[in-house]
């Protein structure tokens, strides 16, 4: 990465941090700054995440439209979580079964999308999206019948929020997470070949099925791990690295750790923005995120309907 | 000359289904190939299974006398290049980056580009007249420039042996004489081997040592461009008329199309 655009993203980073502390309804007190902390570690680790595994779907799908919201895989890995938690299940569970949760609806809504052997943007986003209806009703299902008093508080989860309570839930994400992007960083090369489609790569001597395989596996870790603790949060994996490509080109090796650091910085200011806009009312993250997003998805679609391919 | 590659009775296809039934040929060091044959003959298919992406079914195929199968995919990168007919990139990188990524399989992880994987991309841009476009967008190029563009990245590759499956099929009767001389030079001074599936016979009769013809799945016959190109080979291959003239210039063989005279 050069070092202008490194500067200006840890300039951007520190700005959220500082703007994220410091802004909000209550007084600052020691106990209001260690939530906010909290609050801010949450927000760049969930960012960061995000975004590093909507750039490893847009790449393994070669597709700029992907994302695990999108692709219904954030849905998949909240019905995931909430079977854990309907069922009583211990803490570190939850996050083994968001994983699955997420990895399967991948799988399934992948090989929906496939037909002939070729998978085209269309069906891939159509599957993505139906996948994720199913689920996200199967998730409401599940908290309206559920016995559980808790359960109930967990439809302001779903649609997303940085407050976490649990402290060794979120050590034990943060760790995946970082192990997550750790491992992608390190495929970074790959993701480039794969650009050029499966088969050049291949041409390009990059062990394609293996790299996709792993590159899966990971994102659907982090997107499972990342549902466990703050819920849905849409398009962050969307606007994030199209932003970033359309500043620095789309060379993998600087997408990805520019994306995960302007991810992370974004996702504490809209998170500050959720808590100042209207205090003492806190709005979801996810409903701004979305707000942001939703647009930002349809000039994609806009513009890749307009070329040929 | 010795034998580069060699095809052993091989079967290929996919899902079981076999495209291509026991081929057997060789193909020799610094030699100019040509696949040639009606569509659904199973060129590409032969092309994917000599670049070492296709398993055959069946058979075997060896490289310097190893079975190429056998060769680890980033060792024969260094080796083999591949030029598709038809590039579809759906991010915007610059030529300069396509280009570079010819340079993958001498870069062990994470090690950045040294100074001589940039001189030899910039090599193969400027034997390629692309050095111009190197800060565009690949997506903004015209068609030929796109195809000089991802001959450049294969040039960059240092390839001894370069495949090329229709490279020219998209393009203008300019690009297509560029791109042709290009890939004969690079065979003349570069000693590269080029293996090459054609549509265009004439192409193929004016640039190619030898021709492949294939029908069917089969080799139908495999020779010289003269011994190839004969009316009667193609009336039976392609079931259709032509006149087999000689080019006045070059001598090799000249394909005219037999208007049927409709009544």
């Amino acid at each position: 990465m050069s070092k202008k655009i490194f500067l200006l993203l840890i300039l951007f980073l520190s700005l959220s941090v500082f703007t994220g502390l410091y802004f909000g309804a209550a007084e600052l007190s020691p106990d209001i700054f260690r939530l906010r902390l909290c609050r801010i570690i949450t927000g760049l680790i969930a960012g960061a995440g995000l975004a590093v595994s909507g750039v490893i779907f847009q790449g393994i799908l070669r597709n700029p439209l992907a994302e695990p919201y999108v692709l219904g895989v954030s849905s998949g890995a909240g019905v995931g979580a909430v079977l854990g938690l309907f069922f009583n299940l211990s803490l570190q569970t939850i996050p083994v079964l968001a994983f699955f949760g997420a990895g399967i609806t991948m799988l399934i809504v992948y090989n929906l999308a496939k037909v002939n052997g070729r998978v085209s943007t269309q069906n891939l986003l159509l599957s993505g999206v139906i996948v994720g209806a199913v689920f996200s009703s199967i998730l409401l299902f599940l908290v309206s019948i559920s016995p559980n008093e808790a359960i109930h508080g967990i439809t302001w989860w779903l649609l997303g929020s940085l407050q976490v309570f649990d402290i060794p839930l979120l050590a034990t994400v943060s760790i995946l997470v970082l192990c997550g992007i750790g491992i992608a960083l390190f495929l970074t090369r790959e993701l480039n070949a794969i650009s050029l489609g499966e088969e050049e790569a291949l041409h390009l001597g990059v062990n394609v099925d293996t790299v996709k395989r792993l590159l899966f596996v990971v994102a659907s870790l982090i997107t499972g791990s990342i549902v466990c603790v703050c819920g849905i949060i849409g398009f962050i994996g969307l606007i994030i690295p199209h932003a970033v490509r359309s500043i620095i080109g789309s060379d993998h090796r600087q997408v990805l750790p520019a994306s995960a650091i302007a991810a992370g910085a974004f996702l504490i200011l809209a998170d500050t923005l959720s808590r100042v806009i209207m205090p003492p009312v806190e709005i979801p993250i996810g409903v701004i995120t979305a707000f942001i997003g939703g647009p930002v998805f349809i000039l994609l679609l806009r513009k890749k309907i307009k070329s040929p391919f | 000359m010795e034998k580069l590659i060699q095809v052993k009775n091989i079967h290929s296809g996919y899902h079981k289904k076999e495209v291509l039934k026991n081929i057997s040929f060789e193909i020799e060091e610094g030699e100019f190939l040509g696949i040639i044959g009606p569509n659904g003959s199973g060129k590409s298919t032969l092309l994917r299974s000599l670049s070492r992406v296709l398993r055959p079914l069946k058979g075997n195929i060896y490289y310097k006398g190893s079975d190429l199968y056998a060769i680890a995919l980033n060792q024969i990168a260094r080796d083999f290049s591949f030029v598709a007919q038809d590039t579809q990139v759906n991010f915007p990188f610059s030529v300069w980056e396509i280009v570079l990524m010819g340079r993958i399989p001498y870069l062990s992880r994470l090690q950045p580009q040294s100074a001589a994987d940039l001189k030899a991309a910039k090599e193969s841009m400027s034997i390629t007249d692309t050095l111009k476009l190197a800060g565009r967008q690949l997506n903004d190029l015209s068609a030929g420039e796109k195809q000089m563009v991802i001959i450049a990245k294969a040039i960059a590759q240092e390839p001894k042996v370069l495949f090329l499956d229709e490279p020219t099929s998209h393009l203008d009767i300019g690009h297509q004489v560029k791109i042709l001389n290009l890939l004969k030079g690079l065979n003349r001074d570069k000693k590269i081997t080029v293996a090459m599936v054609l549509h265009d016979l004439n192409l193929a009769a004016e640039y190619c040592d030898r021709l492949i013809l294939l029908d069917n799945g089969s080799v139908y016959k495999s020779g010289p461009p003269g011994e190839v190109l004969t009316y009667e080979n193609i009336e039976e291959v392609y079931k259709t008329l032509v006149i087999v003239n000689k080019n006045p210039v070059s001598g090799n063989p000249h394909i005219l199309l037999a208007r049927k005279n409709i009544p």
